[in-house]
């Protein structure tokens, strides 16, 4: 019993050095024949271990010891950025990556958990990348403060639209947040004040003093100061991926699921319907705004072609692949669909194609995605016994 | 068995006078006067679209009834929610299941106890030992619960409730409108698709409700005659949303226009 753990947990540490590994490989790939025999070999691997019992055993030897696990994951990533301290462009994307996974972890709890269905993701992004410009353009808030202020933005805009029409039943919630998504873009470009279709400049972000757009110099090697935007946007995907762990983890998670799957049930047991969906569209929109208010002072620039209806889809896309519910799911779909087009330049120009073919693909033949959802067990598995 | 020998019905628990719910031109309770007393386990029979759902959807409060009132020791329901219809205790089951079949049965169990339950976004995110421990208690309650029932579906409350049996699920829905120590409790159909043998299993788990919770008011829709024989003090039969007769099961089996309702006009041809 002893030895297998031993082995179950030598089989965690070495899937996620293989996996960093990975990642680094295909982060590095040049060619798009090398990147294309990389994501084979990827693909190969997943499913041999997936069909020989590896992959169970990696997640078992995870869940037997987290607080290893913890610790070896947080050192993969830091490899990944230390190999690539100096590239610009990989950074980021691997930040860009991070932010994605931010909003779609509250698309999950909106979509995934409570049943509201989001359209407008990319646009809540937008507000919250709206917010952090005007903010640290015109006022002397900190930058820190600068984050949550957009998240705050976001939330607020996001219930005044939602709170109207929740009490109706069918799909009007739905259609409110596509109409919302396409308003949003029209009315930056007519919008003179906020930079019309040319955008707006953000400074940089500096927090206490450190300027996080100087590159770092930690023991004679120096970083790109994109690693500064990575550190925070993974100290923001991993606030995002906790707490919402925790609401499904919770009292909270069961009442939005019970909202999700049937009302009338939920409501005839005491709970309140509209309670919910809104806490979850405001959590959810939180997450959004916080992560387009660091991208906005990330990229130093903010425009209205970066918050499309055709962007909020491609967040769609990526809880599908995922897993819709699965919060693991996230950070691998956001990476496939993310990395691969800006990889690949001949996918580029078809990559809406690609992103609606894969969708269809997947709701045909595993509509639960890449990673299903699992049962909520609380922290009482195997407590069932009887 | 006479009803005088019964446990003395007081007063009414719940008083329905004229009640009417009209979806467009169909009169679905037509002027309906019932009483439900206290502590009874009251049968509610009629033909099919005879108005015996819709009394409990709008018992429930998801329908809202077009006129007449609805009184729970002295509160009206016609203007409550189901939300607070459920904290005023009465609970109920479904005719076709509506149980969360995704999530485990525990999940839907803890469901029924929602109020009891600290919900709030404080708790639930930053007191985690607090709620781990109010988890526990639950999901102890809960495995109390569906053990008296049947021990084996105690030792799969982590399952899908998806993946216990048909009977099972009756048991979860059951459990689901118990935990929270109802004072009503409306069971929609409970033998509908089971088998004799389930049936008859269904039929003891409900004597064992009544004799475990001292002080539960029943009401019962049911077709299966004999369920309604062994476990009513008392029936009413309902007719296009009206009232048909009232009285023990002897008394309304007996009633001739009882037997018009259900078979139409065979029982002149039959005498």
């Amino acid at each position: 019993m002893a030895k297998n753990l031993r082995t179950d947990l030598a089989a965690s540490i070495a899937g996620i050095v293989l996996i960093a590994a990975f990642v680094i490989f295909a982060l590095h790939a040049e060619s798009e024949t090398t990147l294309l025999v990389l994501l084979a070999i990827g693909a190969a691997g997943l499913a041999g271990a997936t069909r020989s019992g590896l992959a169970e055993r990696v997640e078992r030897g995870m869940r037997a010891h987290p607080i290893v696990t913890r610790w070896v994951s947080l050192a993969a990533c830091a490899a990944v950025v230390l190999v690539f301290r100096g590239d610009h462009f990989v950074l980021l994307l691997v930040a860009t990556v991070l932010l994605y996974c931010v909003v779609c972890l509250g698309l999950n709890l909106q979509i995934g958990y409570c049943g509201v269905m989001n359209f407008a993701g990319a646009a809540f992004f937008g507000v919250g990348a709206y917010t952090a410009a005007v903010l640290a353009n015109h006022t002397s808030l900190p930058h820190l403060l600068v984050l949550p202020a957009g998240g705050v933005a976001a939330a607020t805009i996001g219930s005044l639209l939602l709170l109207p029409v929740l009490r109706t039943r069918g799909h009007y919630a739905a259609l409110v947040t596509i109409a919302f998504g396409i308003l949003f873009r029209s009315f930056l470009e007519v919008n003179d004040t906020l930079g019309g279709p040319q955008g707006l400049k953000v400074p940089g972000m500096t927090i206490l003093g450190w300027d996080l757009s100087e590159g770092l110099t930690v023991f004679g090697t120096s970083f790109s100061f994109y690693a500064n935007y990575v550190a925070l946007a993974f100290a923001l995907m991993l606030a995002a991926f906790v707490l919402t762990r925790r609401i499904n983890r919770s009292w909270m998670g069961l009442s939005m699921d019970a909202v999700r799957i049937d009302e009338t049930a939920a409501a005839t047991f005491g709970i309140h319907i509209v309670r919910w969906k809104i806490t979850a569209f405001i959590i959810g929109n939180l997450f959004a705004g916080t992560a387009g208010a660091l991208f906005a002072l990330m990229t130093g620039f903010v425009a209205p072609a970066n918050f499309t209806f055709g962007d909020s889809l491609v967040m769609l896309s990526v809880i599908v692949l995922g897993g819709i519910g699965n919060l693991w799911g996230v950070l691998p779909a956001a990476a496939i669909v993310l990395l691969l087009p800006e990889k690949l330049q001949a996918i580029q120009e078809y990559r809406f194609l690609l992103y609606a073919g894969a969708v269809i693909l997947i709701l045909l033949f595993r509509p639960q995605g890449m990673f299903p959802r699992r049962l909520r067990t609380f922290n009482l598995a195997g407590r069932d016994l009887p | 068995m006479s009803i005088v020998q019964l446990p003395q019905p007081s007063a009414a628990l719940v008083e329905c006078r004229g009640l009417t719910m009209k979806f467009g031109g169909v009169v679905a309770l037509n002027k309906l006067d019932l009483d439900i007393r206290h502590g009874e386990v009251l049968g509610l029979l009629g033909p099919n679209g005879s108005g015996k759902t819709t009394f409990f959807n709008v018992l429930t409060g998801i329908y809202r009834a077009s006129a007449g009132s609805l009184q729970h020791m002295g509160h009206d329901l016609r203007g409550m929610t189901p939300q607070q219809i459920n904290r005023a205790g009465i609970t109920r089951t479904f005719q076709r299941s509506r149980l969360c079949l995704e999530l485990s049965v525990f999940d839907n169990i803890a469901m029924g106890e929602h109020h009891r339950l600290n919900n709030g976004v404080w708790f639930n995110l930053f007191r985690r030992a607090r709620l781990e421990r109010q988890v526990e208690e639950a999901f102890e309650q809960a495995r109390e619960l569906a053990r008296t029932f049947n021990p084996s579906l105690a030792g799969r409350m982590l399952h899908a409730a998806g993946s216990v049996s048909m009977i099972d699920r009756r048991r979860v829905e059951i459990c689901r409108a118990l935990i929270s120590r109802p004072k009503l409790l409306l069971l929609d159909e409970p033998s509908a698709g089971m088998t004799h043998e389930e049936t008859r299993e269904l039929m003891a788990d409900i004597l064992l409700v009544r004799e475990r919770i001292q002080g539960l008011t029943v009401v019962i829709i049911e077709h299966e005659m004999n369920v309604i024989e062994r476990i009513t003090d008392r029936c009413i039969v309902l007719n296009y949303g009206q009232r048909l007769c009232e009285g023990t099961y002897r008394e309304i089996a007996a009633n001739p226009d009882v037997q018009e309702a259900y078979l139409g006009q065979s029982h002149e041809q039959a005498a």
